[in-house]
């Protein structure tokens, strides 16, 4: 799964894709920034794409590409830290 | 997923995780510098600039079925999560017929939710099978 990607010297980057969870215009307000909005299970799993090493390469990964298989999503603090 | 770059991850599979691991780490290592996907999952805690122990179960659908949240100092336990997924295939592949009671492993029963097991749990599920 995923592509493989052409490495510059910029840090790649991904970021959810297609349609926006939260879009509003408070957005900027740093009130509302801070309290954390937690998804909902039985609800679909935002979209995403994520640039990631996989077995010696360096590919892009997007998460609808998983669709009709089971998933885990694991998210932890930093590398070299236990998980 | 963290908020490393896949450079730093290539790194630490490199040097340490593949001495822990034969082969390496076998799914991909994902990178959310800027933590924005965390943020819209929920887990991206802004002050600290990293992400915490987050997991989503998410079905073949891509719905999510499950996921916990633990802060950075304690670890999760894979036992329990393979337990989860393998709970959430079964009630799955049961088409919502079966349910996975407390305690539930692989191999031991179910329950059938219905109007005949209103009550009568008590009769098919003992509390010693929870632990």
């Amino acid at each position: 799964m995923g592509e493989e990607m052409e490495i510059g010297c910029a840090r790649p980057t991904g970021g959810p894709v297609g349609e926006p969870v939260e879009t509003d215009e408070k957005k900027n307000d740093k009130k509302i920034m801070g309290e954390p909005k937690m998804i909902k299970v039985g609800q679909k799993a935002p979209d995403f794409t994520a640039p990631a090493y996989h077995k010696g390469k360096f590919i892009s990964v997007k998460l609808s590409e998983y669709l009709g298989k089971w998933v885990v999503l694991c998210f932890y603090p930093g590398d070299f830290t236990f998980v | 997923m963290s908020i490393d770059s896949m450079f730093v991850h290539k790194m630490w599979d490199d040097k340490e995780l593949s001495k822990m691991v034969t082969g390496g780490i076998p799914f991909p290592m994902l990178s959310d510098a800027g933590g924005r996907v965390g943020a819209v999952y929920g887990i991206y805690d802004e002050d600290a600039g990293v992400e915490t122990r987050g997991k989503f179960i998410i079905d073949p659908e891509g719905v999510v079925q499950g996921y916990e949240v633990l802060t950075p100092q304690v670890g999760r336990n894979v036992n329990e999560a393979l337990r989860q997924i393998r709970a959430f295939q079964l009630v799955r592949d049961s088409k919502g017929t079966e349910a996975t009671p407390s305690g539930w492993q692989p191999g031991k029963p179910t329950l059938k939710p219905g109007p005949d097991l209103v009550g009568q749990v008590w009769e098919v599920w003992k509390t010693d099978m929870a632990f």
